[in-house]
């Protein structure tokens, strides 16, 4: 199938061997409030969003980014794409270390797909507006071609050329994310980050972009980064899953494994918390318990102790980092009893079971303690 | 099937727009029992919120009911007056809303928000009002309720916020709660224990639940009833495990269909194309015609009636039994 970005496919033979992308012991952090009193009070309230990340995105692989709001799952994703500057860490993408300015060359290698599409699009210009000053300040092809490749990269994401003379409101939400993708792609980026990309649309309209994304993917051995706080999309899409927490990648796994033998605490309980479409009768209440913590004041040793069901002494004093166990050396989870028999939950919920509204009842422990 | 408690019969809604009159919600009837929870599923400007606050009488400004009767313990409140309503709202009726942070009030304490309820609808005073504020923080699972009860919404997570709202709308023992996405701004984690204690507070209470919402398993948590919503109108409704599994319109089969599942991984989602219509110039005939895979020449002319098929399943497609076909085609388990 012919496809504007098959020409310079980055999939060619003598392409280097090593990741993609590879990120080593990034950090973002936000301060918070007055400077001035920061410096008074000595102290200054600093917000951790991503705190010592590593991360290897593979050629053409689609790996998840997933945790829950706050994670730093959405900041970790602008420092790859450049749009923030982290505070440590490196960022190497085929090798080669990117600077903290990137040059124009650089930045049009990542290319980012953004949640609301009502918003990410500028909506006092034409989608051949936005395309064609893309493409002439990146100079990605020859002037001459400017018009006849905004055509293409509209076919290709599904959108007819009529939409070029159209302004943003003229679209639906589902055409909207068609016109950000189709300006993510413009500049053959040699990966795509997609930032919650389904999450504004309507349920019906969600499918479709999954479709494309999964579609191009194939089409263009395009590699993917994509963002998720819904693990069924991302179970959908991608090869392999990171799961975000307080900052950190807490377990990484290929997809399938992660999700049969999921090893962290707290990825058990985020997947056990996702409503199926039947009711579950053997559910424990809840999935897992308590509220996050703020990334203000992120607990000493594992981050996710406070709300673990088998939380020990260790895990208040000792960090544990990210590492494989003796099997899958692609499954990698930061917990002192990953791999090995866990211990026994500490205060348990016991026995009774959820249960629809008159007939049975939901446990006691709604969680809420922290 | 136990006594209706709630009765909702051709409710119309009207919202006067810039371009034209917007049929928001276009002849809903709707029956809940005592006990009951019924979820009314639907994409954004199905008319389902519509629906929901047209029962209370709490639409914005620029939206009128213009016919239908809403008949709750043998009154009709679409008669009502807002005196006369201000007496069941939050007494019989309560509500709670999917942004805690928007409906609480910002600058009063939460104690004193959970603790008003009772002080203008029981005629409790203020001592006793503050007790009942703290037993049901308790009951709601909020830590250190003594401590909490002098906090501002801002003080709290959303997911604790959230719990502020049902310690309020459970506050004077309403018999019917109705709830608008409350857990769709919340994380899935913090989703799930919010669905557990609903669930339970209802149980404990025997309140009635409607519950709005545009995700399916949510519903499937917690609701025995389901509704779903499309353009305005309820297209099918039934027991909630039946019409997710069996589906006997195509517009559920499609919102079925398309939503990824977790536990089962397909090739590619099946999306229902298009997008949801106009409210202000609908499509002929069935309103979903046009997006409608079995759509026949009788879909464009007629428009179908909600009509029962069993003896608890009623659909408004005039070729339901081609769900049927179609799911059995597939041999699929949805």
């Amino acid at each position: 199938m012919s496809h504007p970005l098959g020409a310079t496919s980055e999939l060619s033979p003598t392409a280097s061997t090593g990741p993609l992308l590879d990120a080593t012991d990034l950090s973002v952090s936000f301060s918070l409030g007055s400077a001035i009193i920061a410096r008074l009070r000595h102290e200054e309230r600093v917000l951790h969003a991503v705190d010592g990340v590593d991360m290897r995105i593979d050629r053409g692989e689609a790996l998840a980014l997933v945790g829950e709001s706050g994670s730093g799952k959405s900041t970790l994703a602008r420092a790859l794409a450049g749009l923030l500057r982290p505070d440590r860490g490196e960022i190497k993408l085929d090798g080669r270390v990117l600077p903290a300015r990137r040059s124009r060359a650089d930045q049009r290698k990542i290319q980012m797909v953004f949640q609301d599409p009502y918003s990410s699009l500028n909506p006092r210009m034409t989608v051949g507006g936005m395309l064609h000053e893309l493409l002439r300040v990146h100079h990605v092809v020859p002037r001459a071609e400017v018009d006849a490749y905004s055509r293409e990269l509209l076919g290709l994401v599904g959108l007819s050329e009529e939409a070029l003379p159209a302004y943003p409101r003229q679209f639906s939400g589902g055409q909207r994310q068609r016109v950000a993708i189709a300006r993510a792609l413009a500049l053959r980026p040699e990966l795509l980050v997609a930032d919650e990309p389904v999450s504004a649309l309507d349920v019906s309209v969600q499918a479709t972009i999954l479709n494309l994304l999964q579609d191009l993917r194939a089409e263009l051995g395009l590699t993917l980064l994509l963002i998720s706080h819904n693990l069924a999309v991302v179970r959908h899409l991608c090869d392999r899953i990171a799961v975000m927490y307080l900052g950190r990648i807490i377990e990484v796994a290929p997809t399938e494994t992660l999700f049969t033998a999921p090893q962290h605490p707290y990825t058990k309980g985020l997947l056990a918390a996702i409503p199926r479409m039947t009711f579950s009768e053997e559910g424990e209440a809840p999935a897992v318990q308590g509220d996050p913590p703020s990334p203000l004041r992120i607990p000493t040793g594992c981050r996710f102790r406070t709300r673990c069901p088998i939380a020990q002494p260790i895990c208040e004093q000792q960090d544990p980092a990210l590492g494989a166990g003796s099997g899958d050396p692609r499954h990698s989870v930061a917990c002192h009893f990953a791999f090995v028999s866990v211990p026994a939950p500490r205060a348990a919920s016991t026995g009774a079971r959820p249960d629809k509204l008159p007939a049975g009842g939901v446990p006691d422990a709604d969680g809420g303690a922290q | 099937m136990s006594e209706s408690l709630l009765q909702v019969s051709d409710l119309r809604v009207q919202i006067a727009g810039r371009r034209g009159i917007v049929r928001a919600v276009d002849g809903v009837s709707l029956e809940v029992g005592a006990g009951e929870a019924v979820g009314l599923v639907g994409e954004s400007g199905s008319g389902k919120s519509m629906t929901l606050r047209a029962i209370l009488g709490v639409l914005p400004s620029e939206a009128n009911v213009t016919t239908g009767q809403v008949m709750f313990d043998g009154v009709d409140l679409a008669q009502l007056g807002n005196s006369q309503l201000n007496r069941i709202r939050g007494r019989k009726i309560a509500m709670i809303f999917q942004e805690p942070m928007s409906a609480l009030n910002p600058v009063m304490r939460v104690g004193h928000q959970i603790a008003e309820g009772p002080q203008v609808h029981l005629g409790m005073n203020r001592a006793q009002a503050a007790q009942r504020a703290l037993e049901l923080m308790q009951r709601v699972g909020i830590p250190d309720p003594e401590r909490r009860f002098r906090s501002f919404p801002h003080e709290f997570s959303g997911g604790m916020r959230q719990r502020v709202m049902i310690a309020i709308a459970l506050s004077c023992e309403p018999s019917l709660i109705l709830c608008d996405e409350p857990t769709t701004a919340l994380d899935v984690t913090i989703q799930d224990q919010i669905l557990r204690l609903l669930a339970r507070l209802c149980r404990e209470s025997g309140a009635s639940l409607i519950f709005v919402t545009h995700d399916l398993p949510v519903v499937a948590q917690i609701c025995h009833q389901l509704a779903v919503m499309y353009a305005g109108q309820i297209v099918e409704r039934g027991q909630v495990q039946e019409v997710l599994t069996q589906p006997s319109h195509p517009y559920t089969l499609g919102l079925v269909r398309s939503a990824p599942d977790v536990d089962h991984v397909r090739s590619s989602l099946v999306a229902i194309p298009g997008s949801p219509p106009s409210l202000i110039s609908p499509p002929s005939g069935c309103r979903f015609h046009p997006r409608c895979k079995f759509a026949e020449q009788d879909c464009i002319e007629i428009e179908p009636e909600l009509r029962l098929i069993d003896a608890s399943r009623a659909t408004a497609c005039l070729h339901y039994q081609r769900c049927e076909e179609a799911l059995r085609a597939e041999g699929a388990d949805l």
